[in-house]
């Protein structure tokens, strides 16, 4: 098992340089100079010679490779350089919003478990009954809004309509409960109906019936045995779901104004603060590789018949 | 994911056809969109700003005093046609090089899958929000961002299935009847393996659409006059408590749209019945 970490963390190298090269490639070749930016910002007039002193300190004036290089080898020695913008180091501005962003991710998975769970146990054993009609339609419908609609309706709602709450998030848990439940909503739709198609299926073992035959209570069977049984799939659909909730987290963080690394990365886009934003490409594929990772051992731990596979999706 | 549910074949073909039927009528509405609107999408009127819905403007104004129904009806344009473009595009981009990876294999094989497995290993959303951010907003940039992720699990579906029926028998007959490579795949090949990237492509539609709009909504996807439903919530939130029909609209409009394609994809999915897909 130590191995397969190892070489699941091995795989992390070529994904980081690869994903960093592309967006350090893009950031070349886009329009937009960032030290006109970064002058305009300090209140500094842009002339030619001031942005010629500002490209050479920012070191942009060196080719491609030679600036991509001196960034990776920051990297390597644990720099990710600091920002444009306010000179902080991106490192620090980065784990700044880490927390908030791991605190929304972790509460909006939380949420969307303990609701779609039961939903789609329920749906699964009233199926094709009324019940399972309107929530299977209701999570379609869920599942077909995008974050930021869901999460400006429920801002209309909560915050203008009945004013519940205030428009702009506080750091605390009344300002966590908004954007939570918009990146929850989808995110449950999507469980209920794949928890329902677990257990459907799983139901329609020759165990199932088995048991039954031999008496036993249909609750005692649902719960012991269905339920454990598909308990290692659920994992998997939530541990595949982190990444959808990483990109919405950039969406409702912005419209929230909650201080994550997502509002941190969209401030860097319109700002044109590149060692910002390859920080954050940097940390979010860290971030989403781990979690695969640590989806798969859990995996192992409840189906020991698994063998850990190669691939690393 | 397994349906279970017990749909006769005839039940799930006639359920395609509706929604085929339904998409097709949407895509149609937006293509004629541009003689259908009641006003000029873009003409600002001062005298009706953020005007309630009347019988001249059906589904009110916005802050400018445009038409809120002729922009959502114009956005339709741009929602579907930029979606079904990127769709399109991946699928014949990521089959094509998939299925040259599975006959030759070798190094071109070895590249393109290690090319995949690194876009894969990211979130799609991230990555499309940095590349649509940093090439600065414009519809394209926005569609590029989106189709970067968009081809890998077409090229995956293509290598795989291309690798097992080369081995296949008629291949070998096709082959020896001096069947040419290039024509060999796409007469003899493709055809077999279309039904699960067909499958792929109903369902990623309503994905790619809620996509371009979210990065239109974030500002860095369609540049402002241009009517898109992500940009027009975006602009409209604002005073939404003073015109709320400014955001029902282009939202209600782009459910319904991403409802209508999702259900194609699910009774396509079904109907094919590919299995083991998920969505990603």
């Amino acid at each position: 098992m130590g191995s397969t970490i190892g070489k699941r963390l091995l795989q992390l190298i070529p994904v980081l340089i690869g994903l960093t090269l592309l967006v350090y490639g893009l950031m070349y070749i886009a329009p937009g100079d960032p030290a006109a930016k970064k002058l305009q910002a300090q209140g500094v007039a842009v002339s030619e010679e001031t942005l010629k002193a500002a490209r050479e300190e920012m070191g942009l004036d060196r080719p491609f490779i030679v600036q991509y290089g001196s960034w990776l080898s920051g990297v390597l020695r644990g720099d990710l350089g600091t920002s444009y913008k306010d000179g902080l180091p991106v490192a620090a501005k980065l784990l700044k919003g880490l927390k908030n962003t791991l605190l929304l991710t972790l509460a909006s998975l939380l949420l969307s478990v303990a609701v779609s769970l039961p939903l789609g146990v329920y749906t699964a054993v009233r199926q094709n009954r009324a019940g399972d009609y309107i929530i299977r339609f209701l999570s379609f419908v869920g599942n077909s809004m995008p974050n930021f609609l869901i999460s400006v309706l429920l801002m209309y709602f909560f915050c203008i309509q009945i004013k519940a709450f205030p428009i702009i998030a506080k750091n605390s848990f009344q300002g966590l409960f908004l954007p939570t439940l918009s990146l929850s909503i989808p995110m449950m739709s999507r469980f209920t109906r794949q928890v329902r198609a677990e257990v459907l299926e799983e139901l329609g073992k020759p165990y199932v019936a088995g048991a039954r035959a031999r008496g036993l209570k249909e609750r005692y069977v649902l719960y012991k045995n269905v339920l454990h049984n598909t308990l290692s799939a659920i994992i998997t659909i939530v541990g595949l779901s982190v990444g959808t909730l990483l990109g919405g987290s950039v969406v409702v963080e912005t419209i929230f104004s909650w201080p994550g690394i997502g509002k941190l990365a969209m401030d860097s886009i319109t700002a044109r603060d590149y060692p910002v934003i390859q920080g954050f490409v940097m940390w979010m594929a860290v971030i989403f590789v781990l979690i695969n990772l640590f989806t798969d051992l859990a995996y192992r731990r409840l189906d020991p018949r698994v063998e850990l596979g190669e691939g690393g999706q | 994911m397994k349906h279970k549910k017990k749909l006769s074949r005839a039940a799930v073909r006639r359920r395609v056809w509706i929604f085929l039927v339904l998409a097709i009528a949407l895509a149609a509405f937006a293509v004629a969109a541009p003689y259908l609107t009641p006003n000029d999408p873009n003409a600002t009127n001062s005298e009706f700003m953020k005007a309630a819905p009347c019988a001249h403007f059906p589904l009110g104004t916005d802050k400018l005093g445009r038409c809120v129904l002729s922009r959502v009806m114009m956005g339709a344009r741009t929602s579907i046609f930029s979606s079904l473009c990127v769709v399109a595009a991946s699928f014949v981009f990521g089959t094509a090089l998939g299925a040259l990876c599975g006959w030759y294999g070798g190094a071109l094989d070895e590249i393109v899958m290690r090319v995949v497995d690194i876009l894969l290993a990211f979130p799609q959303m991230v990555l499309a929000i940095a590349v649509a951010g940093v090439l600065g907003g414009s519809l394209l940039n926005a569609m590029i961002a989106m189709g970067i992720t968009g081809w890998t699990l077409y090229a995956r579906l293509a290598r795989s299935a291309v690798m097992t029926m080369k081995k296949e028998p008629y291949i070998a007959a096709a082959k020896l009847s001096g069947c040419r490579t290039g024509r060999l795949i796409i007469r003899h090949v493709l055809p077999n393996i279309f039904g699960p990237l067909l499958v792929n492509a109903a369902t990623q539609i309503g994905t790619m659409m809620i996509g371009i709009a979210g990065l239109s909504f974030l500002g860095i996807g369609v540049t402002p006059p241009q009517a898109e439903w992500g940009s027009m919530i975006n602009e409209a939130r604002a005073y939404m408590q003073l015109a709320p029909w400014t955001v029902l609209a282009p939202g209600g409009a782009m459910l319904i749209t991403v409802m209508i394609f999702n259900y194609l994809g699910d009774s396509v999915r079904d109907l094919l019945d590919a299995g083991g897909q998920n969505d990603g």
